[in-house]
């Protein structure tokens, strides 16, 4: 500001042309333009984080009929709901079991396998794999989702999920509390909440394994030595002492992966049928909260079925953001902690 | 030796006992978990090789010329392309690079120098809590944000959608990139008397360049393959075709901007949009070529993320000496 100002004086003192004041201005702002250039970037620092309040208020803004018309009764659990275009009647639970049951069934099958990539990666693999491996998991994040889904429809469906799926009828379907979860049967097409989970838990391995590849990598090896030393065995010192160690920061890769898993949209959409029946069991198509956006809301008539939708996503996008701040905060708590103690 | 053994307790001797009947459980423990996390990094990597190997297979089929030069024909006739699905993905990805890339570079400037103030730990925050938003909630943001407004789906409306979801990899990469350009370059610049914006620009920026174009190419790999935002936004149109619209424009003698106006501001296709809707027909011909598709794009996309981590891994070594 003292510069701007300034610069008007001068100019006025030794009676440049007024046609170039404010060429002579800017360059005075350019000249010593560090107040303008922190400006810029501060203004586009704060405009990624408006950003995200934007999405969440433009979300609660357009849905706001909806919100109005449902109420609670939108988003709590009941067991006969009604998702009715044509009468203007809609209840997002199918919606919010479907995703939730999904999602869960996809991380309790991804963390065995996700930690023991992670462990192998870390601890036991040879540097020259190390690499190579490293390469091949993030791949596997790269694949794009449609393409996950085509194959899903046309080659894991029916190879793997169908025989899969008919023998969890058999035997979990006969156990008395569980039965609920498996009564089926299964489609032939394979089509069902087993499908989705399935191709969910390859989808978010990725995830969960990068982070928690991190979190083990960063624990100071002297955690790893002194556990040795005192005569653990290999498996001892990673089962008791770096994955307690690290444990806040692979909770917060497993919140992560639930988070990526829970707004997964075209591969789930693709395999797990699409049908709001009543049935809870995991063998029987279903619906999420991603994929019924993704079906329906190019082709929503009614303005309450529109805004139900929003509301919907409105729903994900808070869900979403609770899980990835507690991941984050987890994640970072392990960075910040390791350096200081590493050192002691 | 003899000794200790001698006045040992009782006590002692059972933990002796205990310790000697536990080792081979403690060994066979070991080597079973060990070999267990072996068996599952080749598990989690089957689905890839099956994913890729397949594709390959059944896409190779149906890759010819034509794929990459006709529009789509009417269902029952033979041939024809995706060339729609390809210019509209190009408008679409070059559109968001446009709209992320300035504000993204900006704010890792901002996150790479002043990493520790509030602002700039909020800022990193928000990029990680945004890269978690799904994709398909951003798509709903873009539709109320310019769909509606302007009262029909267009590629600009799909090209804000993808900028959104490229920001947060452009950001982290460009700041990580900073931060990796040593110190006394920027000491040095700024002991010439250079201020500093112009250290940022004309020392800082072209040091980490490297970075910066990986991390970019990484989120254009991530927004090419990317359909949840589009499915409302961009919608899809069989019937775009780039070069008509020029040769019309030409031929009507409309201005560049008003020719830029009819390639941005109508729907547009793009592979994995016209993936997701060949997939689900029942016309097996269309499905035969949504897994040409699915093999260009996923060549596309791999393609790109080996070469940018290829020239990340080697940029850092420079870096670091």
């Amino acid at each position: 500001m003292w510069v701007v100002e300034n610069g008007i004086e001068m100019t006025k003192q030794i009676s440049i042309p007024p046609e170039r004041h404010w060429f002579s201005r800017l360059q005075r702002i350019t000249r010593h333009g560090d107040s303008p250039w922190q400006a810029i970037i501060i203004v586009m620092a704060v405009l990624v984080m408006v950003l995200m309040l934007a999405i969440g208020w433009m979300l609660w803004r357009e849905s706001a009929d909806a919100r109005a018309a449902f109420g609670w009764g939108f988003l709590t659990p009941s067991l006969d709901t009604s998702w009715d275009p044509v009468n203007d009647k809609f209840e997002a639970w199918p919606f919010i079991y479907g995703t939730l049951l999904t999602a869960l069934t996809a991380i309790v099958l991804a963390i065995p396998i996700s930690l023991g990539v992670a462990i192998f990666m870390s601890e036991l693999c040879p540097d020259w794999l190390r690499m190579p491996l490293n390469w091949l998991v993030e791949l596997l994040a790269a694949i794009p989702s449609v393409v996950y889904g085509l194959w899903g429809i046309f080659v894991f469906l029916p190879l793997v999920v169908t025989p899969v799926g008919g023998a969890l009828f058999e035997t979990l379907g006969k156990v008395p509390m569980l039965n609920v979860l498996f009564t089926g049967p299964i489609p032939p097409s394979g089509a069902s909440r087993l499908g989705a989970a399935f191709i969910l838990t390859i989808m978010i391995i990725p995830t969960i394994t990068a982070v928690t590849r991190d979190v083990l990598l960063s624990i100071p090896s002297s955690q790893r030595e002194a556990a040795l030393a005192l005569g653990a065995t290999q498996w001892e010192t990673i089962w008791q002492v770096l994955l307690p160690y690290g444990l806040s920061g692979i909770l917060g890769a497993v919140i992560l992966g639930l988070g990526r898993a829970l707004g997964e949209t075209m591969a789930v959409t693709m395999v797990i049928g699409n049908s709001i029946e009543g049935s809870p069991s995991l063998l029987r198509p279903g619906y999420t909260m991603a994929s019924v956006i993704a079906n329906e809301f190019a082709e929503a008539v009614t303005k309450l079925h529109t805004q139900a939708l929003i509301e919907i996503g409105l729903v994900l996008f808070f869900m979403t953001l609770l899980l990835n701040m507690v991941a984050r905060l987890l994640v970072w708590r392990v960075a910040r902690r390791t350096p200081q103690e590493a050192r002691a | 030796m003899t000794a200790t053994t001698a006045t040992s307790t009782r006590f002692q001797q059972l933990i002796a006992e205990q310790q000697a009947s536990l080792t081979p459980r403690r060994k066979i423990v070991n080597a079973v978990m060990l070999s267990l996390t072996g068996l599952m990094t080749l598990l989690a990597l089957i689905p890839l090789f099956w994913i890729v190997g397949y594709v390959i297979y059944k896409g190779g089929q149906q890759l010819n010329l034509d794929f990459f030069t006709q529009l789509p024909r009417p269902l029952g006739m033979d041939g024809g392309g995706v060339l729609h699905a390809i210019q509209g993905t190009v408008v679409i990805t070059l559109l968001a690079a446009v709209f992320a890339t300035p504000p993204g570079v900006l704010a890792a400037f901002y996150a790479a120098r002043f990493p520790n103030t509030p602002l700039g730990v909020a800022l990193r925050f928000s990029t990680d809590v945004l890269s978690g938003v799904p994709s398909i909630v951003i798509g709903l943001f873009a539709y109320a944000l310019i769909v509606k407004p302007m009262g029909h789906y267009s590629g600009l409306a799909g090209g804000i959608a993808m900028a959104i979801l490229m920001l947060p990899t452009i950001i982290r990469t460009t700041e990580e990139m900073l931060k990796l350009v040593p110190h006394a370059l920027r000491e040095g610049s700024l002991a010439l008397g250079a201020p500093e914006w112009k250290t940022s620009i004309i020392v800082l920026f072209p040091a980490a360049l490297n970075g910066v174009i990986t991390g970019f190419l990484l989120a254009i790999a991530r927004a090419a393959g990317e359909t949840a935002p589009l499915l409302f936004t961009a919608l899809g149109n069989e019937r775009y075709d780039i070069g008509t619209i020029v040769r019309n424009g030409v031929a009507q003698n409309q201005s560049f901007l008003q020719i830029l106006e009819r390639i941005v501001d109508q729907p547009v296709d793009s592979l994995p949009l016209t993936l997701w809707k060949y997939a689900q027909q029942p016309y097996p011909e269309r499905v035969e070529q949504s897994w040409a598709v699915a093999l260009v794009l996923m060549i596309f996309v791999l393609l790109i993320n080996v070469l940018a981590r290829l020239w990340v891994e080697a940029r850092k070594r420079r870096l670091q000496g």
